[in-house]
């Protein structure tokens, strides 16, 4: 249990998608001028990756991992070459089935992503994890913890920088700052403050 | 479409229209590989590649595409160049690749590439297209230089891995900043670079959410 624990504070703080890996961070600097908006995409971002992360770890340890085809009979197939394109594949079709099924039961939440859910497709950071639940080798376990956290320090660093820009908008700004020049600084020391959590583990 | 043109299309996306600094495009990727030069040499061909020959590609097709699954359509033939460009870079240099990580994956998700094939290759000619994808891949290169070059030089005291100002702790006399080495600076690095950018091209400059009010003295009686 504390492993587990131990990953998910790791994927939150340590190693945040946002700001110690970059990723995400188009949508991240262009969906965060409101709350609003970011928390939407914050929750849907969770919600994603929670799923895509261990179907993906799946796909990779019974189809894709060199030797994993052994029950078909094909001791000696590699297919890892063809991680990439499995990967965005299933990330595409999820988030579509995802957008269905929504729609069909729980429309309220559906309203509520709205169109945060296509924009996610093209989302680095849900990729991104998926590569690096295959890179660090991630048990089926491990994998639902690490999307679920990975997603929550997402979703937790777009709401603070959001909340920031929102002040921001009255302060007044060197002329060729303004905007994104401001914003990437503000993600820098944002960024500076989540390195005081590396290290920490239980 | 002669010679000016495509001039034009080709070089304005270096400074008028960078893809990174005004459209906000392909920042994913565009921080974490910054360390040190060589790698970002590497990453920019990888990513100058991909953008040339999707945007090629997509163009070719682009009559046959039809429009409800276009985006799965471009999503598949960037994958399978990034898959070309990763096995490459497996085979003739591995060591970087390892450094690169999953940067190279993420190249498919890098709107840039995106960008262009919806934006532009979707309804030009595939040669305009080609120098279009090129331009844009040398934006991005542009900027992930620049970054790179402050970030090597000044964290490590090298360029090209070759030490040009020696390090304090080798018994030199620069003592090297280490904050530059560390994800932040990039983050600085973009937003000054975005800032001497709109000095020089103040049209880029956004506007204001408020205006602020002159200031104004009142009378005390």
């Amino acid at each position: 249990m504390e492993h587990y624990i131990n990953l998910i504070l790791k994927a939150v703080f340590v190693e945040n998608m946002a700001l110690a890996f970059f990723l995400g961070m188009c949508t991240f600097l262009a969906i965060s001028k409101k709350i609003e908006a970011a928390t939407g995409l914050g929750i849907a971002v969770i919600v994603v990756l929670t799923v895509t992360v261990p179907v993906n770890n799946l796909l990779f340890n019974t189809i894709l991992r060199e030797g994993a085809l052994d029950w078909a009979g094909l001791p000696n197939v590699d297919l890892s070459f063809l991680g990439l394109l499995a990967y965005i594949g299933v990330i595409a079709a999820i988030v579509q089935i995802m957008e269905m099924v929504l729609d069909k039961y729980i429309p309220a939440l559906y309203a509520a992503l709205g169109v945060f859910l296509p924009l996610i497709t093209v989302n680095c950071a849900i990729l991104g994890a998926s590569l690096f639940m295959v890179e660090r080798d991630y048990t089926f376990g491990e994998s639902v913890v690490y999307g679920f956290g990975a997603g929550l320090g997402w979703a937790l660093a777009i709401v603070a920088l959001a909340g920031i820009r929102e002040k921001l908008k009255y302060s007044d700004v060197p002329d060729g700052l303004r905007g994104l020049g401001i914003t990437f600084i503000t993600v820098g020391l944002m960024s500076l403050g989540f390195m005081s959590f590396s290290g920490i583990s239980l | 479409m002669a010679g000016e043109s495509a001039k034009q299309v080709l070089f304005e996306p270096i400074f008028s229209n960078n893809p990174i600094a005004l459209q906000i495009l392909g920042i994913c990727s565009a921080l974490a590989v910054t360390t040190s030069m060589s790698v970002s040499i590497v990453m920019s061909l990888a990513v100058i590649a991909v953008t040339g020959f999707s945007s090629l590609a997509v163009s070719l097709v682009r009559t046959q595409i039809p429009g409800s699954i276009r985006i799965i359509v471009q999503m598949t033939i960037i994958a399978s160049l990034v898959i070309v460009v990763d096995q490459v870079l497996k085979a003739y240099a591995y060591e970087i690749s390892k450094q690169l990580s999953v940067f190279v994956g993420l190249i498919i998700t890098n709107c840039i590439v995106m960008g262009r094939a919806e934006g532009f290759a979707m309804n030009n000619t595939p040669g305009m297209s080609f120098l279009d994808g090129i331009g844009n891949g040398l934006g991005y290169s542009i900027i992930l230089l620049f970054v790179a070059f402050f970030r090597e030089l000044l964290g490590a005291g090298s360029l090209f891995g070759v030490t040009l100002l020696s390090p304090v702790n080798e018994g030199g006399w620069y003592v090297t900043n280490g904050l530059l080495l560390l994800p932040p600076s990039a983050f600085f690095i973009i937003g000054l670079a975005i800032w001497a950018l709109r000095t020089w091209k103040p049209e880029q400059v956004e506007e204001e959410d408020f205006k602020m009010s002159a200031h104004k003295v009142k009378e005390a009686f």
